[in-house]
């Protein structure tokens, strides 16, 4: 296993609060699959300030950098708060489910 | 109940246009998401783990028919078809869009509803015994006096921007209901020698990291002069309470830091400035608004009701429903049912827009189209003829809100927990639904008696575990989910906090931890003794030794 | 910074210094704004220059401070550091209403438009901004509610009071309807 540490950036959606990616074209997916992410503090850096201007401008809301390994290429989010943003409530019922 | 006259339509009304405005420009980017926080808190929405989340008041826990079937197409309409009652008579919605909320307001301002201060560093709904009006033990109704708390902390100018959040309980009776003492400020009634009604004033009280009781720091204080009182504790607060740390920022740090006599004496001081002013209560005002809570027109009924002695009798089911879920009322042959939103498994304080109609259809069959929500996280009917007991029990079985667990270990209260909530360090739902499952079976649990149970995902506490028999905390260590448990509160008019029983269980074993807790209780109980009075007698050490006998925990 | 006084804009002709130096130097620019530190240090000094005296008076400092120099000030400044810290509202509703200050109540710092109903019932009348922008955001900015419930110091009858009017005036045309009877066919 690789020592880098890989993050990628959430944040929540403006409009509805939901809970998207950046990804590499600049755009905000609810698919974590879609997540660019960065493998090293510098471009980590440089990730969060283009998230940031997409703050600044009112798209999305609160953007952060997350742990992330890569799960045979599969982006997983390494803590449990993580985890759930991605699947939504663990005790979704047909009601709840995203 | 309370009806709004055109004073309250118009200002909930200009709320709700003030509100659609704020959004407007949050949407446009005039505002940042900085300045409207704070806006759109003092309007209970949040931002949460999956989405926005709007809290809604329901003063002093009292809805009417037209109310609850306005919650339930809310949800249906502008969420996902449930919605999730709170510890402090609120309704909580998971899913709305940010652009919709303004007409979610609009909703319910045409119910006489809001969502003002449930949020924010503000003086948030005001609580009151979830039975006012009903209970036998009671002096007066509390809710009068809630509500003319509700409208003077409305937007009020000075104290909008608190140090902290502010949270007020009122009871008129004297088994407090609405854990007054977990408040910043618990409002009790009292009579004095005249049998004039005043206020036992309680300060400083609150849960979170520092569980404190509130104290008193006045025994009695005449009903007209309630506002000009508040206001002289509010205004000390504002100018003297912490805002350099927010885990310090509650009155009761204050409280604590200044010393109860020395904040009493502080409140004293401003209160004689301000007394006998403008804040007096005219005679005519409060009566005005008490009339609106007058009793409704009961029959003439028999205390004596044998019909409803024949239904215990050949149903077992509906015997401990009766026995575990219906109370005594002050009118003869009246009865208050609770009903639970504790289904064995399901979440705790939930209900589907289906059941939320179905509640208002039966409120109105049965009741004077009058629910009530509860400390507990569960809806009651306050006003149903003995006679009909059965024939609602059975309408509410169907609809998956007929348990009979209330007060019962499985009529658990749980927060959101790291299921939905932002602040949550661990889940509490999948707790409470495995714990409840635990003790689904019902000879069992009517075996156990009396029990509470509570469970927070975080230090704040927004299950109060603090104050319950058994209380259940979430912690994170390194990215797994511990419990702790605490044991000896209590979250009544005697409210105590618990005490930590030791380290901490995982998600698989506190269940586990659980049942050997209630095992020690069963062998040691004398006779009836409920929980709290066996613990108290024994004291910890019998369920510590039972608890970490083995490796069970970490 | 720009200023707005009495729902206009004005210049802002006051001089925030805590610069005693050179008192003579100071004499000729005008009205002085200083901190009550300096108020209480160098008051002989100030009241000297003749000119009108403006006070700051920090959050946490209470007016009780001043209480018996008001009259001395033609101007007080409170100060929001922060929009969210709102003790600046307790001091202006002592000042006005304890202490009987009748002066220019000015507001600085963090001061929004969403905030402004607020200050304005508590007693402030003039509003230094930080940007041209927000100056007119406030200028804007129209009345979003017609009354309240609490008495406070824009002088406006409250909801409470004009029930008690209503409920007077009622009584006197229609003798013995006064009052609500609970009204249960919600």
């Amino acid at each position: 296993m690789s020592t880098n540490l890989t993050q990628a950036i959430t944040a929540n959606r403006l409009s509805d609060g939901f809970v998207v990616y950046l990804t590499a074209q600049d755009q905000w997916s609810e698919r974590i699959e879609d997540c660019q992410s960065a493998d090293d503090p510098r471009s980590a850096e440089t990730l969060f300030a283009r998230a940031q201007h997409h703050a600044d401008s009112g798209q999305i809301v609160g953007p952060y950098l997350f742990k992330i390994v890569r799960d045979g290429g599969h982006p997983v989010p390494l803590s449990r708060r993580e985890i759930i943003r991605t699947t939504g409530p663990s005790v979704g019922t047909d009601l709840n489910l995203k | 109940m309370y009806r709004y006259d055109e004073f309250d339509h118009a200002f909930v009304a200009e709320r709700v246009t003030q509100f659609r405005d704020q959004v407007a420009r949050r949407i446009s980017g005039e505002l940042s998401e900085d300045e409207f926080k704070p806006l759109r808190l003092m309007n209970g929405l949040y931002l949460q783990l999956h989405a926005y989340m709007l809290r809604v008041a329901i003063p002093y826990g009292t809805l009417s028919a037209l109310q609850m079937r306005k919650l339930a197409h809310i949800a249906r309409t502008y969420d996902r078809g449930y919605g999730h009652f709170t510890t402090r008579q609120n309704i909580q919605y998971n899913w709305p869009k940010l652009g919709e909320v303004p007409d979610i307001l609009a909703e319910l301002a045409a119910v006489e509803m809001h969502a003002i201060q449930t949020s924010g560093n503000c003086i948030r709904n005001t609580t009151a015994d979830p039975l006012a009006g009903v209970a036998a033990d009671e002096i007066e109704d509390p809710r009068a006096y809630a509500e003319i708390i509700r409208q003077w902390s409305t937007l009020h100018p000075e104290f909008s921007f608190l140090p902290r959040k502010f949270k007020i309980a009122v009871t008129g009776a004297p088994n407090d209901r609405a854990v007054t003492r977990g408040h910043d400020i618990g409002l009790r009634m009292h009579l004095d020698n005249a049998g004039a009604a005043g206020f036992e004033v309680m300060v400083g009280g609150g849960q979170g990291r520092t569980p404190i009781m509130a104290k008193t720091i006045r025994a009695f204080l005449p009903v007209d002069q309630l506002l000009s009182y508040l206001e002289a504790i509010l205004r000390v607060y504002n100018q003297l309470g912490r805002r350099d740390n927010i885990y310090k920022a509650r009155i009761k740090i204050l409280v604590q830091n200044v010393g109860v006599e020395a904040f009493a004496d502080l409140v004293e001081a401003e209160w004689r400035h301000i007394r006998d002013g403008a804040l007096d209560l005219p005679t005519e005002e409060r009566d005005r608004i008490a009339a609106y809570f007058s009793p409704p027109p009961y029959d003439d009924l028999s205390e004596d009701c044998p019909a409803l002695d024949n239904a215990i009798d050949a149903h077992p089911h509906f015997a401990a429903w009766m026995e575990s879920n219906v109370q005594a009322h002050k009118q003869p042959g009246y009865a208050i049912a609770t009903i639970s939103l504790k289904p064995h498994g399901g979440i705790p304080g939930d209900a589907s827009a289906a059941q939320m109609d179905a509640v208002a259809d039966l409120s109105e069959q049965y009741g004077f189209g009058e629910i009530r929500v509860s400390y507990k996280q569960n809806l009651i009917l306050p006003d149903i003829p003995k006679a009909d007991l059965y024939a609602l029990w059975l309408v509410l079985d169907r609809w998956d809100l007929a348990t009979a667990n209330a007060g019962r270990i499985s009529d658990i209260i749980a927060c959101p927990g790291l299921d939905y909530c932002n602040l949550a360090n661990a889940r509490s739902i999948p707790i409470a639904q495995r714990i409840s499952e635990r003790f689904s079976d019902l000879a069992r649990e009517r075996a156990i008696g009396d029990l509470s149970l509570n469970i927070s995902g975080c230090i704040n506490a927004c299950a109060h575990h603090h104050v319950a028999n058994i209380g259940i905390l979430g912690v994170d260590k390194k990215g797994t989910e511990f419990y702790q448990i605490t044991l000896g509160g209590v979250a009544n008019e005697n409210a105590t906090i618990g005490s930590i029983i030791g380290p901490a269980f995982d998600e698989w074993q506190i269940a586990d931890a659980v049942e050997t807790i209630v095992d020690v209780y069963l062998q040691q109980r004398e006779k009836d003794e409920p929980f709290i009075d066996t613990y108290q007698r024994i004291g910890p050490d019998p369920f510590k030794e039972k608890l970490y006998a083995t490796d069970q925990a970490r | 910074m720009p200023l707005i006084k009495h729902g206009k804009r004005v210049e802002d002709t006051w001089h925030d210094t805590d610069d005693f130096a050179d008192v003579q130097a100071l004499a000729a620019l005008g009205p002085v704004l200083v901190s009550v530190e300096v108020w209480q240090q160098h008051r002989d000094a100030i009241l000297a220059l003749g000119s009108p005296i403006g006070l700051r008076l920090a959050p946490g400092q209470t007016p009780d401070l001043v209480a018996a120099d008001l009259h001395y000030f033609a101007m007080i400044a409170l100060e929001f550091a922060k929009f969210t810290d709102g003790r600046a509202y307790s001091q202006a509703r002592l000042l006005r209403q304890r202490h009987g200050f009748k002066g220019e109540l000015r507001a600085v710092g963090e001061v929004l438009r969403d905030q402004l109903t607020f200050m304005l019932r508590c007693g402030f009348d003039s509003f230094s901004v930080n940007t041209e922008r927000q100056a007119q955001t406030i200028l804007d900015t129209v009345a979003e509610f017609a009354l309240w419930y609490q008495p406070a110091l824009d002088g406006a009858a409250t909801i409470p009071a004009l029930r008690q009017r209503t409920v007077a005036a009622h009584r006197n045309t229609e003798p013995g309807t006064a009052g609500c009877a609970a009204n249960w066919a919600y």
